[in-house]
């Protein structure tokens, strides 16, 4: 854990995204905003017949912590089954920064993780109707 | 004999003397680092005159007003009323029962949207606004408007951000009820030209509601002279307590609204079946009011006069001027807003490559406390197509120096941007 908030790690990601951009195809894509800074995030996953992440891209716009996280998310979640990432929590995602968040910048650090747990809801939701 | 060197008068404007006034100011934050306070749009910190008035009211005369037949319920009810008195006089009214207690400048303006718009709005009236207010001054209205059917009219804002006062004379209407427009815009810093606007409102039969949450502590507000009709503030941005407002009306107008909110204090006889209310003031102030920080706030004005306001506006349009100029030489700096000639001590500004959220977060570390975000104005943010802002504002006790240490910070979180 670092407590520099602006370490190497999330100013790279923050200039660098991995996965900045939009899906042709996404199975499921979904935003959400952090009100206090105006940070932006939208999410889309393209999910395999076998359930698992083909691809993650994100777009969006805000402070360096919420679009570094956002970046991060992608990266870490490709691959990743749906059913493993039901189990994926918020602390996980934080030590996924390796910077310690004030209380008030988690909500920036979270709002990516946020989406992806709505999505993965939706697509529960989804299933069981069909 | 005369020492002829010395100056006749005693400097007009001693800062060094003002700053110790306010305790928190000469207290390191828990970094080790100075604070340079500059989040005074916000709220202002309290100089120990305020401190020692509170302290003193709750530690020899804490009793409720206006009820007790006692030592203490006199005292502290003189205590109340002279506070009353002293905004009074410091706005220019005519009249002490025209000085409403509030809990601040969103809950008076709540009280007129409520108290006079639900009684006196009708379908297909019109209320005026514009996209710089604070949403204090824009969901009330909004949501009165969605409630009585009236409509919501725009001043339109000029590529500056000022108001384009070329346009009000068709934006106006015989239909037009109410202008509600800020003095002082908490992020854009525009002063707008009350005198004029209430002068075309009221010849179409308007009235005016004047927003002076960042204007009254910084700027002469005399409510005769400029025809307001209502004038909102809050205590705590005027190095008051928190939790005490002042809405002032016209005698005449707050006579023809019904209570907002009902219970004690505000009524003259109840009946099973009906009540009457009580006169101006109190009809307006129900319930146990915010007695300690109503006396707080007398003394914060007391304090600002000691000053004088046009000491302090004069110190502080100094401080903006310079902030003005020197931010304006930082690479991607942008300043909202117009030039310092129709701005008062409020600077706000974007840097290409540095998120307002990070910004203020790196400039905190350098003890430079600023805003960042939209400020409780998102039209105002859609209308700059920017998400947030940084904002640095001035208050009586900031210096040339805390100046650049805002710019010095600036150019910090440039470097940890990698930016230069
Ligand atoms: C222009 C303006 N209006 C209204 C308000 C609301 O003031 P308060 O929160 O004290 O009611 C503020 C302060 O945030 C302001 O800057």
């Amino acid at each position: 854990m670092s407590d520099d908030l602006y370490d190497e790690h999330i100013l790279d990601h923050f200039e660098s995204p991995y996965h900045k951009g939009r899906l042709e195809h996404p199975t499921i894509a979904h935003e959400d905003k952090n009100p206090l800074c105006g940070d932006e995030v939208h999410l889309e996953l393209l999910v395999d017949e076998q359930n698992r992440v083909k691809e993650a891209w994100f777009d969006g716009h805000g402070c360096a912590i919420s679009q570094a996280a956002a970046s991060i998310l992608t990266q870490q979640i490709e691959g990743k089954s749906i059913d493993e990432l039901k189990e994926f929590t918020a602390p996980q995602m934080l030590d996924l920064l390796k910077v310690r968040l004030t209380a008030s910048r988690q909500k920036c650090g979270l709002l990516s993780f946020k989406i992806l747990k709505t999505m993965i809801y939706t697509l529960d939701e989804g299933k069981s109707k069909s | 004999m005369f020492n002829m060197t010395a100056p006749l008068t005693a400097p007009a404007y001693d800062v060094t003397a003002i700053r110790q006034d306010f305790p928190i100011l000469s207290k390191p934050l828990p970094n080790g680092a100075r604070l340079v306070y500059l989040d005074n749009g916000a709220t202002a910190q309290k100089p120990r005159q305020v401190i020692a008035k509170v302290v003193e009211c709750l530690e020899n005369y804490t009793s409720n007003v206006h009820r007790g037949i006692h030592a203490l319920g006199d005292r502290v009810t003189t205590e109340m009323e002279a506070a009353r008195e002293t905004v009074r006089t410091f706005l220019g009214a005519a009249e002490t029962e025209e000085i409403v207690f509030t809990s601040g400048t969103t809950m008076s303006i709540n009280l007129v949207a409520h108290a006079w718009g639900r009684k006196f709005l009708q379908a297909g009236d019109e209320i005026v606004l514009n996209e710089m207010e604070h949403h204090a001054n824009f969901v009330p209205w909004q949501q009165v408007a969605l409630e009585r059917g009236a409509i919501l009219k725009f001043i339109p804002l000029t590529a500056d951000g000022r108001l384009d006062l070329t346009a009000l004379d068709d934006v106006l209407s015989d239909r037009t009820k109410l202008v509600a427009v800020t003095g002082l815009s908490n992020v854009l810093g525009t002063v707008n030209p009350i005198q004029e606007i209430t002068a075309k409102a009221h010849a179409r039969g308007a009235l005016v509601l004047v927003d002076g949450a960042q204007s009254v502590p910084h700027m002469a507000t005399d409510v005769r002279a400029l025809d307001i009709d209502f004038l909102a503030f809050s205590g705590h941005k005027i190095y008051g307590p928190t939790g005490i407002g002042i809405l002032y009306g016209k005698r005449r107008v707050l006579e023809s609204m019904n209570p907002f909110l009902c219970g004690g204090n505000m009524i003259r006889r109840v009946r099973k079946e009906s009540s009457e209310f009580a006169d101006l003031p109190s009809r307006f102030e129900a319930g146990t009011l915010p007695i300690t920080e109503a006396i707080g706030l007398g003394a914060a004005i007391d304090y600002v006069q000691s000053l004088g306001l046009d000491a302090i506006a004069a110190h502080e349009d100094a401080l903006m001027r310079q902030a003005y100029s020197q931010l304006a030489q930082i690479p991607g700096l942008r300043i909202v807003g117009p030039g310092p000639d129709a701005r008062g001590a409020i600077v706000s500004f974007t840097v290409e490559g540095v998120h307002p959220h990070d910004m203020a977060e790196l400039l905190d570390r350098k003890g430079v406390a600023v805003r960042a975000g939209h400020h409780c104005t998102m039209p105002l943010h859609d209308w700059l197509k920017v998400p947030a802002t940084t904002r640095a504002s001035f208050a009586a006790y900031n210096t040339p120096a805390e100046v650049d240490a805002l710019c010095e910070a600036i150019r910090y979180a440039r470097k940890v941007f990698r930016l230069s």
